[in-house]
Parts: structure tokens; C-alpha cells; sequence
């Protein structure tokens, strides 16, 4: 849960110009101890930039970034542990070379390793399979203790438990005290987050809890007998529909033209108004 | 649903790799105008299973339902398309190898440019592409002859929502037309769109049927809490904790919850891995 305290990481009015293209504008967003905070966007919302600005890889064209009350420097990037979507492990060492060469790096001890993990300390990481590669990126990551934890979509690719298994080494380190930002575009990993700040073209559409950023977006539902004529209906009218097993569900769309576009292709329906996904508030966001 | 639609899939499934067993008595229905989702992480099985519905994979037992393979469209997981060919070069690559006459090739491929809002792309290089737009190439090649059984391999891996949405729409639409659709996902929430799921664990079904039938299928009851209770097996959601009690009443401090699909295949996986230590 959010902590009080000054937070590990902000920007404030971050804006990064490259060229002609504006890839941040004006973005506002903390991360305080011990809280879960998502990054949520399209591909070529702005995540990558400012995730790399935060970093200190890339300087901000205006705004403000702090790292531990601090511009982002080696200093800051000592008590940072960053997990991206590669991994970023060596593939051709062992778990516990990685982890040595690491510690080594970070002038830390090597930490311990367990479960399975431990009895593959001697695999090279390239043979072994995604969910232990996750782990041993999360157990690296995590071996110098870090203040915050940066993770581009930590869980992809693995399964129900093995993904259950990683939050709960995600949400152990917030309990420890950590700050953790997430970049994700999924709802299975949105919706361990403590809040959500979700980019659309460079700037903050929304940010909350999951529920305040779904808010009072709404979707239309059809029920009908043969959801083939209405999908082909919805769709030829260029409403942006979406199967859900046999219903068939319209975000952001005014029921009523709804109502008329299968009227008017003579199929019968039932169409009531119901809480968006987090998805489709997500697609009606990115659509503003 | 009609009685006559046709089925695809497969009944008792087998597939070995040298020794190892990579599916072992898997079946999988899909009538015709429908969307089925195979969900499995990494080594699961589920790349197996649609290589060998498409006819790339020799089953060891059990048989195939497909229909003749010029009638099958296949996206295999990666990219998918030629990266050196522009849009349109791919797509008149495609059209030819499944030997459309050239009237109906254009007919259909300037439909599906349209279709996927790849018209103002269909110069460019398909390596060029954003993930989300090389996926829908790569889909609009594999429904060009308008195939009866069509095949996607994590379609939306890496793609962002708003691309993960016009891709659902535009095999939803392969369906609407009376395709029967099989979609391979690592997603649960992406599978509960699906009229079926089936759910590979190690090369076995771990659960299928409808989304409806695998949630009430979930054996004794699953609880939450503000903390990780003792003496249950538990998972987080968000700062909360699921816990499943398999018989007994709800841990102290927890109340019951309507599990939804990754909480089913966690408490499948769960009994699973307890059979295993037995």
C-alpha cells in the first residue's frame, strides 16, 4: 500500500522531445516504499522513454527526475534493480555465474538460491525454461537489496502458478520496503498493482487504483440468438466490437446506436449497459 | 448452434519428440464458427498441439479432425512474415502458394488491407512493421483463401491492447464467417473470450470446456483475505491473498470469492503438483 515518506523515484512534468516527435509530454508520476505501481500503455505510448529516463539513460528535454531525492546517476543506479523483458542474464553462464558476476558487479554478496532454482544453480541459463529464467532475473535482481525495483512485464509467458509465484517475490520486496515500478499491458499483471498510471500518446490518460481508472467507463453487452449477423453488423458499422464467448461487447458505445445498427440489419438483440474491462477502458483511452 | 457444423480437433492426442512425450491424450473440439483458446505457459504443449492440428506434427496416437490442409490457415508464434517483402508482396506471396486465381487474390487482399488498417502500409517492408501491425499481416495471410480451420500461436504475444483488441476482432470475424478458430495464449483473461478453453499443463489437459464449466468444475472453495493465511496453499492478487481450501471451511480471517479463470488453473495445477508428491 502507498507508503507515506518521500517517494524513491518522480517525475514531475516530464516531457522528452526527439526531433519532431514529442514521446513524453508533461508526465507526472512518484513511487513510494513499499507500493506496486503500474505502467500501463500502448506500444509507442512513451513507457520505454521514460522508464529509460528514470533510469538516467536518457536525459529529459524539460520536467524534473528524481531518484532517491537525487538525479538519476551510478550512484542511484546501485540501489536500483531493473528486470527487463529480455531478462538480460547471460545465456551462456550458469544461474550462479550470473549471479556472482552480478554481485560482483554490484559489490554485494551473492545470494542464496532456492527451490528449484538452487538445483539448477549449474545450468547454463539457456537451457532452461522460461519460468526458471524469470526467477533467476528476479533472484539477481533482487541480490543487492535494491530501493527500487523497475520490471517490464515481469510474468509474460508462464503460467497461472509460476506467474502467482513471481508476485508473491514482487510483493514480499514492497512488503520489505521496496518501491516497485511494473510496465505492462496486461490485465493479469495490472491488477497486482497497488496503482495504475496508464500513457496514451506520451501523456497521462488516467492514473488510480484499477477500479478509479476504470471508473464509469462503461461497454454495451448483446445478447442475441446469433451473434454471427450482429458481430457482422457491429463490425461493418465500425463499432469496435469484441466476442466474448457467445456475447458480444461494444466499450464506450452508446447503446442506443447500438440498438439501431441491429435493428436496422434485422437482428434480434438485447442490449444493456455494464462496467467496462480494464482492457476496454484501456482500448477507449488510447481511443481519446 | 446447427447439428451439421463441422468439428475439428483432435481426440486422444499423442506426440513424442525422440523419447520425450510431448502431448499425451489431448482433445480438443472446435465446430465451425467458433473461437477455442489452448492455454499453457512456456513448454506446456500448446505449439505442439496446433503444429499438429495443422498437419506439421505426426501424431504417436489418437487423431486429428482437419480438413484438407489447403483448407487450413496457420500463424505460427514469431513473426510470421517475410521480412524483406513489403505488405503487399507478402500477401500476393501467400495468395499464390494457396493458388487463388489473380481476380480473387486482389478481390481479397484489398479487402484485408482494409480490413486491418494495413492499406496505407502495403508499400512498406514488413520488417518495418510494429509488432502489433506484423501480427495482422501475418493473420491476413492465414485467412486469404478463407480457410475453414484456422490456427494462431500466441497471435498477441507482445502486442499492445489496442492491437490485442483489432486482433480478436478480426478472428472473431474468421468465426462470424464459420471458422472454426483455435488460438494458442499464455493469457487467461484473452482465453475467457473463447467459446472453449483448454488448458495444457506438461502436455495434458489440465482443464477444458467452456469458461463457465471450468470455474464451476473448481473443487472445494476459494477465499480471500487482507494476509497470507497459514496452512493453505495461497497466491497474492494485488496486496490481498487467494487461498484455496479443498474441503475444510474458509480460513480464519478470509471470506469466500468467485474464482475466476487463473485462480481455477492455480487450484489445477495446485491438486496437480499434490497428486505428484502422493
Amino acid at each position: 500500500m502507498s507508503a507515506g515518506g518521500s517517494p524513491l523515484a518522480s517525475a514531475q512534468g516530464a516531457t522528452k522531445r526527439f526531433g519532431d516527435l514529442l514521446a513524453v509530454e508533461q508526465v507526472d508520476l512518484t513511487v513510494a516504499p513499499g507500493e506496486v505501481v503500474g505502467l500501463i500503455g500502448a506500444n509507442g505510448a512513451g513507457k520505454t522513454t521514460l522508464i529509460r529516463m528514470l533510469l538516467g539513460l536518457l536525459l529529459p528535454t524539460a520536467g524534473r527526475i528524481r531518484l532517491f531525492g537525487e538525479p538519476p546517476s551510478r550512484r542511484t543506479r546501485a540501489r536500483l534493480g531493473y528486470v527487463p523483458q529480455s531478462l538480460g542474464l547471460y545465456e551462456d553462464l550458469t544461474v550462479a555465474e550470473n549471479l556472482a558476476f552480478s554481485a560482483a558487479a554490484f559489490g554485494s554478496p551473492a545470494a542464496g538460491l532456492e527451490g528449484e532454482l538452487a538445483e539448477q544453480r549449474d545450468a547454463l541459463v539457456r537451457d532452461l525454461p522460461l519460468g526458471l529464467r524469470r526467477r533467476a532475473a528476479f533472484a539477481i535482481a533482487l541480490s543487492h537489496h535494491p530501493d527500487l525495483l523497475v520490471l517490464d512485464e515481469p510474468t509474460s509467458g508462464v503460467d497461472p502458478l509460476q506467474r502467482a509465484r513471481l508476485w508473491e517475490t514482487i510483493r514480499a520486496a514492497a512488503t520489505d520496503g521496496a518501491g516497485v515500478l511494473v510496465t505492462t499491458h496486461h490485465l493479469s499483471e495490472a491488477e497486482h498493482c497497488d496503482r495504475l498510471v496508464v500513457l496514451a500518446n506520451g501523456r497521462v490518460a488516467a492514473a488510480g487504483t484499477l477500479a478509479e481508472v476504470v471508473g464509469d467507463t462503461t461497454a454495451a453487452e448483446i445478447r442475441t440468438p446469433s451473434w454471427e449477423a450482429a458481430f457482422t453488423a457491429l463490425d461493418a458499422a465500425g463499432l469496435p466490437v469484441s466476442l466474448v464467448g457467445r456475447t458480444l461487447r461494444v466499450p464506450g458505445a452508446d447503446p442506443d446506436a447500438v440498438r439501431r445498427v441491429l435493428a436496422d440489419a434485422g437482428v434480434p438483440a438485447q442490449v444493456a449497459t455494464v462496467a467496462a474491462s480494464f482492457e476496454e477502458t484501456f482500448v477507449v483511452l488510447a481511443a481519446a | 448452434m446447427s447439428q451439421d457444423r463441422a468439428v475439428w480437433g483432435c481426440r486422444g492426442l499423442g506426440v513424442r519428440y525422440g523419447g520425450a512425450v510431448a502431448l499425451e491424450d489431448v482433445t480438443l473440439e472446435v465446430p465451425a464458427g467458433s473461437v477455442a483458446a489452448v492455454v499453457g505457459g512456456d513448454g506446456a504443449g500448446k505449439t505442439t498441439l496446433l503444429r499438429a492440428l495443422a498437419g506439421a506434427v505426426r501424431p504417436a496416437a489418437g487423431v486429428v479432425l482437419r480438413p484438407d490442409e489447403r483448407r487450413v490457415g496457420y500463424v505460427s508464434a514469431g513473426p510470421g512474415v517475410w521480412a524483406d517483402l513489403t505488405v503487399d508482396e507478402n500477401l500476393s506471396f501467400a495468395g499464390r502458394a494457396y493458388g487463388l486465381p489473380a481476380d480473387a487474390l486482389e478481390r481479397r487482399v484489398t479487402a484485408l488491407l482494409e480490413r486491418t488498417g494495413l492499406a496505407a502500409a502495403r508499400d512498406r517492408l514488413a520488417g518495418r512493421l510494429s509488432g502489433g501491425m506484423r501480427q495482422k499481416l501475418a493473420l491476413a495471410m492465414a485467412v486469404l483463401h478463407e480457410p475453414d480451420l484456422l490456427i494462431l500461436d500466441e497471435p498477441t504475444t507482445g502486442v499492445d491492447p489496442v492491437s490485442r483488441a483489432e486482433l480478436w476482432r478480426l478472428l472473431a470475424s474468421a468465426a462470424a464467417g464459420g471458422a472454426a478458430v483455435v488460438v494458442g495464449t499464455t493469457y487467461l483473461d484473452e482465453a475467457e473470450r473463447a467459446a472453449t478453453v483448454l488448458v495444457l499443463d506438461r502436455g495434458r489437459a489440465l482443464l477444458a470446456g467452456t469458461p463457465d464449466e471450468v470455474l464451476a468444475a473448481t473443487p472445494g472453495v476459494v477465499v480471500e483475505g487482507p494476509a497470507k493465511p497459514e496452512g493453505v496453499a495461497s497466491w497474492p492478487r494485488g496486496a490481498r491473498w487467494r487461498a484455496w481450501s479443498p474441503d475444510g471451511p474458509a480460513p480464519p480471517g478470509t471470506s469466500p470469492v468467485a474464482p475466476d479463470l487463473e485462480d481455477a488453473v492455480i487450484v489445477a495445477q495446485l491438486r496437480q503438483a499434490l497428486r505428484r508428491a502422493a
